[in-house]
């Protein structure tokens, strides 16, 4: 019971940091702070839906397949991100505020 | 209402299934095509495997204290499909690598004027 | 509830294949393309056909969008806007729909337990399966025991096309002089991916030997195995992934599936039973069956892993070709 109420909670939290990690990949203003936002989903929100659902199991070989995929995710998309956003910077792309700090020199 | 729940499923799968064959017909990259007719081919996979569903049924793999399974046949016929499929594609991509070789480009019209010209 | 899931994932596949429509883009087309099979995988585990999600995954997001993204590499990543009028088309695919649309009505309804599918052969399977073949997992008893004559002919495909690709693009020559790979400072991903290879390969081995009891089998597991070595040969570069696997074996490897399955059913042939009868393999028809799928499962695997590697080691070689010159 006290399981269920646990596993209820972070699931919502779960879900809801999905949420904000999607509204932010729509409404944040350029590429590096998107990728940020997309990364939230990735790492807190795996976190907490595999747990919730691990906390539902009863903690057979189910909960040590799901323990293995957070092993697994917690490995590939924090690299993913990395990757993603390393190769953007290697392309050129600049933050936000280095494109400010360009602008403000051209007008000096 | 009913008749709504009985048949959404084919409706969306006709939809996608002509997206992908207007793109087919439509689109003058050859790999914008070949897009296409993968996501042609994904819908009719579903349509299978929609025809394979039975309400309530659970996924063909025997377990204690279920009685109803969904019919497994159509999930073999597309299990392979689906890898028969990509190696299809593949195919078609080679294709496309060496028609780009051959004319410099792989849109269709550009390609077929050169044609011409020989 | 299942409805509502399937519902929002339908039209979720349908705005991503309008999109894919009107996008210029073909790398943002490619990556929806990875998009929509994964939606797909989706659906397929919502409609109770966990093997064919599971392929959908590997194949379809993993394989498909990598040798889409090589061919892009090679062709340019930009669509020309073309100027002919596009009404044509819109009418023909209009009437098509339409006639289609008006096909299902004559369909019998989704999901219904009385439907003429599931009356036919489907209950033979789902009851006799389990005594005759012994395995819970009736798709791999469907696929490799009552319907092995027809994966015979699937992997013979698999193995044709990669013949067909070859043919067209050809092998890297094997110990090439390692070029950067553009991925050298990459350290991250380098340490990552050394993490993450050993573990996909034993995976695969995981889902080849386990795909009688859950879902699995030769299929995916080669595609597993593949994707293995291509994403080695993406974060190393190729010349070094030539080395582990060298081309030539894999040209052995492929034909070697089919000799295994094909091998199989001549096997049960002299045993006295027809072609792919397993029950002659062993006294105990049960037990001859077991055997029978565990051999011709490997035999796929091995037949699938080569195809898929080998096409991808094609489309690479014709990309590195391309970076040199």
């Amino acid at each position: 019971m006290i399981l269920e109420v646990i596993s209820t909670i972070l699931l919502i939290l779960g879900a809801f940091f999905s949420l904000t990690g999607a509204i932010g990949l729509f409404r944040f203003p350029d590429f590096f702070t998107r990728v940020h936002a997309a990364s939230v989903t990735d790492s807190i929100a795996t976190i907490l839906i595999i747990t919730g659902l691990i906390l539902r199991t009863d903690f057979d070989l189910v909960a040590v397949k799901l323990l293995f995929i957070l092993i697994f995710l917690l490995l590939t998309s924090p690299t993913a991100s990395h990757a993603l956003a390393k190769s953007a910077r290697h392309g050129g792309l600049l933050t936000l505020a280095e494109i400010r700090e360009s602008k403000k020199g051209d007008n000096d | 209402m009913s008749f709504i729940v009985d048949y959404y499923n084919y409706w969306i799968v006709v939809f996608l299934m002509m997206a992908g064959f207007y793109i087919v017909i439509s689109a003058n990259n050859l790999v914008k095509k070949i897009v296409g007719l993968n996501i042609f081919q994904t819908s009719v996979f579903m349509m299978y495997i929609s025809i394979g569903k039975v309400q309530g049924g659970s996924a063909p793999i025997v377990a204690d204290g279920i009685t109803s399974y969904s019919n497994p046949l159509p999930h073999v016929l597309i299990l392979t499909a689906i890898v028969v499929g990509v190696a299809t594609t593949a195919v078609g991509l080679a294709l496309v690598v060496r028609i780009k070789r051959a004319y410099g480009t792989v849109e269709e019209n550009e390609f077929e004027d050169k044609d011409a010209l020989i | 509830m299942v409805e509502l899931i399937d519902l929002v994932l339908l039209g979720m596949l349908a705005i991503t294949a309008l999109r894919v429509i009107f996008l210029k883009d073909l790398f943002a087309v490619v990556m929806l393309f990875g998009l929509y099979s994964f939606l797909s995988a989706l659906i397929f585990v919502n409609l109770d056909a966990v093997d064919v999600a599971f392929t959908e995954a590997a194949v379809g997001a993993g394989i498909s969008t990598v040798l889409m993204l090589g061919t892009l590499a090679l062709t340019g990543r930009k669509e020309k806007a073309n100027n002919h009028t596009a009404l044509l088309p819109l009418l023909v695919v209009i009437i098509t729909g339409a006639a289609l649309i008006y096909g299902t009505l004559d369909m019998p309804p989704f999901g219904h337990p009385d439907n003429p599918a599931h009356q036919h052969v489907a209950p033979r399977y789902i009851e006799e399966s389990p005594k005759e073949i012994g395995l819970p997992n009736m798709v791999t008893s469907v696929l490799a025991s009552y319907r092995a004559f027809d994966t015979l002919g699937e992997t013979a495909v698999v193995f044709a096309a990669a013949i067909g690709v070859l043919s067209l693009l050809g092998m890297p020559k094997p110990g090439g002089v390692a070029i950067d790979s553009g991925l050298k400072s990459h350290l991250v991903l380098r340490v990552v991916a050394k993490l993450v290879i050993p573990m996909t390969i034993l995976f695969a081995l995981y889902v080849q030997f386990h795909g009688d009891y859950g879902p699995g089998g030769g299929f995916q597991a080669g595609v597993i195995a593949a994707a293995a070595v291509i994403l080695y040969a993406l974060v190393f570069g190729l010349p070094l992934a030539t080395h582990v696997v060298r081309p030539n074996f894999l040209k052995v490897l492929a034909a070697l599936g089919v000799l295994i399955y094909a091998g199989t059913g001549v096997t049960s042939f002299f045993l006295g039973g027809n072609f792919l009868d397993y029950n002659v393999l062993a006294s105990d028809p049960v037990v001859g069956q077991h055997i029978g799928i565990i051999v011709i499962e490997f035999g796929i695997g091995i037949t699938v892993f080569a195809a898929m590697l080998g096409i991808f080691y094609g489309f690479a070689a014709q990309a590195e070709r391309t970076n040199i010159q």
